[in-house]
């Protein structure tokens, strides 16, 4: 499996997340965000968490709108995968590959703890490690987590199974616990909570790995 | 020649920050603050000649996230 972790000035996340794939068997190049094109044959891109651009104007926004996202979205169109943590959900939601926009969270306060998730479904390539209902714990760091879809939009996601994960205590005030999505053909997933930061057992969790280990099997074996 | 953006969230999104502003002039003693919304002020300056039109793109394709806000483009001459 290729993969491909995005950096813009601001980006955090992006050493832990090249590290979770490579611990999962991945080769990780890093790209930075005017470079115009992906590498070669890249079977997934991950849009990391952070603070792109110091979060000016909207979280994601300048992101969204930076030389490499014009290739992060043609990759996604040509059925390319893409995993947004974070910043990268929302930088995600900014370009249009993922329905929906975060928020300012409902207390107003910036919350860095690790939550409880629900997986909603096993049906994707990064959620087929775990089973539909079980209870992980993972990591969550930001301050616009707060997840919007109107009530149209809810409706399709829910009955085309795209909610990937809910909170079991909604932390942040997000529509229907919702803590990730997916995208119509399954291969865009954005969530706020941090998989990568549950990777290790000195993270004090790994229930992290299961994600970057199923999308190994499913990306090397297809 | 200079615009105005002002973005506002949409009816019906809340907003968390302007509650908080809303209770904040509430605890200051201001009674009867029924709500409050808080949006962005972006001022422009452009070229003479620039359009309307052309504000409006940057407020689609940039300025404002039409999911959630709404703009109004105000041209200042």
């Amino acid at each position: 499996m290729k993969a491909a972790v995005i950096v813009f000035p601001g980006s955090n996340c992006d050493r832990d997340m090249a590290v979770a794939f490579e611990r999962a068997g991945a080769d990780v190049t890093m790209v930075w965000h005017k470079d115009t094109a992906l590498p070669q044959d890249v079977d997934i891109v991950g849009v990391p968490g952070g603070f792109s651009f110091g979060d000016y104007l909207r979280c994601g926004a300048i992101a969204a709108n930076s030389p490499i996202c014009q290739s992060v979205v043609s990759h996604a169109e040509r059925g390319g995968y893409v995993l947004g943590i974070c910043n990268g959900f929302q930088i995600l939601t900014e370009t249009g590959l993922l329905p929906g926009a975060l928020r300012r969270n409902a207390g107003l306060k910036y919350i860095c703890r690790t939550v409880e998730l629900t997986v909603e479904t096993a049906d994707t390539a990064f959620t087929s490690g775990y089973s539909v209902g079980q209870s992980i714990h993972i990591p969550i760091a930001h301050h616009d987590g707060n997840y919007f879809v109107d009530d149209a939009k809810l409706a399709q996601l829910q009955d085309e199974g795209r909610i990937a994960f809910k909170y079991a205590d909604n932390p942040n005030g997000s529509v229907a616990d919702i803590a990730g999505v997916v995208s119509k053909n399954r291969r865009v997933l954005g969530m706020m909570p941090h998989p990568e930061r549950a990777a290790d057992e000195g993270h004090g969790g790994t229930d992290g790995v299961a994600m970057f280990r199923s999308l190994m099997d499913q990306l090397a074996t297809a | 020649m200079k615009a105005r953006v002002y973005v506002m969230l949409k009816n019906g999104v809340l907003d968390p920050q302007g509650e908080a502003v809303r209770h904040a002039l509430g605890s200051l003693g201001f009674d009867g603050v029924e709500g409050v919304r808080q949006g962005k002020v972006i001022e422009l300056d452009l070229a003479e000649g620039s359009t309307e039109s052309t504000v409006t793109e940057m407020c689609e394709k940039l300025l404002a996230n039409t999911v959630i806000e709404s703009y109004r483009v105000e041209l200042m001459g």
